[in-house]
């Protein structure tokens, strides 16, 4: 929770300015489904999603707690509701990850837990809301139902038969158990009910996303993460993720500003043009932001784009259009600071990357709900983008690197997301500058320049 | 076209008219077609619930009318008056009628998301009756208990033919079932990126009373020599307003009062004063005049007269070089609006531009007023929903500040000589 601060706001306790404090106390998600619902995916992407926009979240996999308690799985036998050493080994594994929940939430300085298991029973989740009461969290269920056999079965396919438990089964045996298995929790599922549980907070996904039953949301991270969950879907599709072609300022060694295209930035533009199409991709939506460089690129494609002003580069602030060598010059206690935190740290009357996360919220949003999307961006708002698909940290996020005439095409698959990196072959100059070996504000301006890339 | 659904007084209005004011506060032109509205102008005399019997043939045929009538008005205003969202808001509650629509719907190309509030708490439905039914003109000629009791046989008449959405029938449909005010919601196959926002927004708002507190920042030092933007600190006499601010909110005795601010020296210093906690805000900061930061108007008329006079041709869409628009504001500001919805007591710092963004989404200004809301320094506006709209308390806490304030100039030609100009600039040192 962000206290007042003193008016003694220097850089380096930037990272105090928040915008909404999420949660007041800890919340913890709870899964609740059958085998093959879809409950890992969703605790693994609501985490990453979280994560994203600065709400620390670990995800709590209890299958994960039960092929480490018992190394070797058989057969879907351990499942069997009457088998009692299977069922006391299962109930161990759930208080043991409550505990490292507990941990987390409270020693660790995590926000959200989400505890990823069946819970299909209504004592299990009994025993879980009085956990969290004992421990002042906040519950809220997340329910996945769903009765398409198809999929179910695309489901198996797609993350069953690569789990440790089937390594060494051929695909048929392994869908056959897997059946097996889910009807060992068919029997005993109780699923949330209208009446009974009209007091939990909740959230039902029926049929992958066609429909939704939400029961008392009881604040901001329970409303964004309804939102998130509503807005997201499994159809197959691909992100494709670039930068404008290079512009004139990039040539100069200069950041920011409003520049249009080099000779060779076009090139890369009529390149894309050739690549998009090859790619015969079924309604394409193209997006850029509302400076000439990206606008110039999209403009060769021939295609209907939309613009959106919060796809704009980073702010520079005072330092826009200078070269990292006069930004050492008049600026050098900035660039050491800059150099110590990239992800927080904002130029002054500028922007910090922690910044343009909070302002590109509103793009991954979108880009959940759309299919097949091309975001010609720039060099730090493509970093950002590309953090959230890979779920890289904010240390990493910075220094991702995102070469100019480079398309990243990004096709979700199973619990992540693959990626294509397409160099389209178009010379440019490089304007990835990494973390000099030297941070210090005290540091001579050779060990500042060090990692600056080669320009006009 | 957003279709409600629900028996009378479960809140369709009042959601109609909150979300239309929402639509068009984030630039999605939207318009309510009220059918109650037209009965009334056709039926000219409310007599009594007897026009709502289910055997009222005579009746019945006018309902019809209206509705139709209605329908087609939504059309017109598809087309020629080139609406994004049209809300429907009557009863219609049964399928019949339901159909209806969505054959006309589907004739003409739109899409149909329908809206039912469930409701059987019969205190809210109370409550209902008397915010808003009792001052209706159907019930001016009379008595309180009279209309009360009137108004429980019109919703019976309903009750008769009323078939919620159903699960298994209405699959198909896209629409979100709102039960007992919000505490569980049903959401069926959403469509698209505008029917996903009015179910966040309909899954964030509430009824609980409450009352926003919008003011700006105490005078600072760039005020009081005419300049803009900036971040500057607070002059004398905006810290005197700081601390009258500190007694004023005490005076109120709100519990659980939350305080927002920008992240600009002079609201966190207002802030500070209070003595309670406060969260920060970037959006909330000023609008980035761009080039034009820390300038007097006379400086920008010198420098930029031709930026300076299309500003005063299209204030809300234009944008600073290298800086904002009102338009961009009211997106950047549209977390914070949600979040206000969300939220119960609250006192935001802000400043000129940002708060007349706010004041327009809660008093349902056009973009073309927006601009030029009146958002003097040292006061306080209290803002209390009540009925279908919002109730304003101006306060000015007695602490002198310029006036910031720059009506449109009558000349906003980019010929226009520099008098003309700098004509509405107000006074400074």
């Amino acid at each position: 929770m962000m206290r007042g601060c003193s008016s003694s706001r220097t850089k380096l306790t930037q990272n105090q300015d928040r915008t909404v404090c999420m949660t007041n106390c800890p919340t913890l998600i709870v899964t609740v489904g059958l085998p093959a619902r879809g409950k890992t995916y969703i605790s693994k992407k609501l985490t990453r999603y979280l994560n994203w926009i600065d709400v620390p979240t670990r995800e709590f996999n209890v299958g994960q707690y039960r092929r480490e308690f018992v190394k070797i799985y058989k057969s879907f036998e351990f499942f069997r509701p009457d088998n009692e050493e299977g069922l006391s080994i299962r109930r161990q594994c759930a208080s043991a990850a409550l505990n490292d929940v507990r941990q987390y939430l409270t020693e660790e300085g995590g926000q959200v837990a989400v505890f990823d298991a069946t819970n299909t029973t209504r004592e299990r989740r009994e025993t879980i809301i009085q956990f969290a009461e004992q421990n002042g969290f906040k519950v809220f269920f997340v329910e996945s139902v769903c009765e398409d056999p198809d999929v179910i079965q695309e489901n198996i396919v797609q993350v069953k038969l690569e789990s440790p438990d089937y390594t060494n089964c051929n695909t048929e045996e392994a869908v056959k158990d897997f059946m097996m298995r889910i009807q060992c929790y068919e029997n005993s599922y109780e699923t949330l009910d209208e009446v009974l549980d009209r007091d939990l907070s909740y959230i039902k996904i029926m049929d992958v996303g066609q429909r939704f039953l939400v029961n008392r949301v009881l604040d901001h991270i329970q409303s964004r993460i309804v939102y998130y969950l509503m807005n997201i879907h499994i159809t197959p599709r691909s992100i494709y993720l670039c930068r404008h072609g290079e512009s004139e300022l990039n040539v100069k060694g200069r950041i920011g500003g409003d520049s249009g295209l080099t000779p060779r930035g076009k090139e890369f533009a009529k390149k894309l043009t050739q690549f998009i199409q090859k790619q015969d991709i079924s309604d394409l939506k193209v997006w850029t932001s509302q400076m000439k460089r990206t606008i110039q690129t999209a403009e060769a494609l021939g295609v209907p784009y939309e613009q959106w002003k919060v796809l704009n580069e980073i702010d520079a602030g005072v330092c826009e259009e200078m070269m990292y060598e006069e930004i050492q010059e008049s600026y050098s206690l900035e660039f050491a600071l800059r150099d110590q935190d990239k992800y927080r740290y904002r130029y002054p009357k500028g922007e910090s990357y922690e910044d343009l996360v909070q302002r590109l919220e509103p793009v991954i949003m979108e880009l959940e709900r759309q299919e097949n999307v091309l975001v010609i961006c720039h060099q730090a708002v493509m970093r950002c983008l590309l953090a959230y698909f890979l779920d890289k940290t904010a240390v990493e996020l910075p220094y991702l690197k995102c070469p100019l005439h480079t398309v990243l095409k990004l096709t979700p698959v199973a619990y992540g997301c693959k990626v294509e990196s397409i160099c389209l072959n178009v010379e440019a100059v490089n304007t990835h500058r990494e973390r000099p070996e030297n941070v210090d504000v005290s540091r001579m301006s050779e060990e500042a320049l060090l990692t600056v890339p080669a320009h006009q | 076209m957003i279709v409600m659904v629900g028996l009378p007084a479960r809140g369709k209005t009042y959601i109609s008219k909150k979300l239309t004011r929402y639509l068009n506060w984030i630039g999605v032109t939207t318009k309510v077609f009220n059918v109650g509205q037209y009965r009334r102008d056709a039926t000219q005399v409310y007599n009594s619930y007897e026009f709502f019997r289910p055997d009222n043939m005579e009746a019945m045929k006018i309902r019809k009318a209206c509705a139709l009538t209605a329908l087609k008005d939504v059309c017109d205003y598809f087309t020629r008056e080139r609406g994004q969202v049209a809300v429907f808001d009557a009863t219609n509650t049964t399928p019949d009628r339901r159909e209806v629509i969505r054959n006309f719907a589907k004739e003409n190309g739109y899409k149909v998301f329908f809206v039912e509030s469930l409701c059987d708490d019969p205190e809210i439905i109370a409550e209902n009756i008397k915010q808003v039914k009792l001052s209706s003109p159907d019930y001016i000629d009379c008595d309180k208990d009279e209309a009360v009791d009137d108004f429980l046989k019109r919703i019976e008449c309903y009750k008769l033919t009323y078939v919620p959405l159903d699960d298994d029938n209405d699959r198909h449909l896209s629409y979100i079932k709102i039960i007992n005010v919000g505490s569980r919601y049903l959401v069926n196959r959403i469509q698209d990126h505008i029917q996903s926002r009015i179910v966040y927004y309909l899954m964030n708002i509430h009824v609980t009373p409450r009352s926003i507190y919008l003011c700006r920042h105490g005078e600072s030092e760039l005020n009081l020599v005419g300049r803009i933007g900036g971040d500057s600190g607070l002059s004398t006499r905006g810290a005197k307003y700081a601390s009258a601010l500190g007694s004023y909110m005490r005076g109120q005795s709100i519990r659980d009062l939350k305080v927002w601010t920008s992240h600009m020296k002079r609201t966190i210093q207002t802030a500070e004063a209070l003595g309670v906690q406060y969260e920060q805000w970037k959006a909330l900061n000023e609008i980035d005049a761009g080039v034009c930061e820390e300038m007097s108007y006379e400086e920008i008329q010198e420098n930029y007269p031709e930026e300076f006079a299309l500003r005063d041709q299209d204030k809300y869409r234009y944008r600073y070089p290298k800086g904002e628009s009102y338009e961009d504001l009211v997106q950047r500001l549209e977390p914070v609006i949600m979040e206000l919805e969300r939220q119960e007591n609250v006192l935001v710092i802000c400043h000129q531009a940002v708060m007349r963004c706010l004041l327009a989404y809660f008093l349902d200004k056009s973009a073309g007023e927006l601009p030029y809301l009146k958002c003097p320094l040292h006061t306080v506006l209290k803002l209390t929903p009540v009925a279908y709209g919002c109730k304003v308390e101006s306060v000015f806490l007695n602490i002198e500040a310029v006036n910031t304030h720059r009506d449109k100039p009558v000349n906003v030609d980019v010929d226009r000589d520099t008098a003309e100009a700098l004509g509405t600039v107000p006074d400074h040192i």
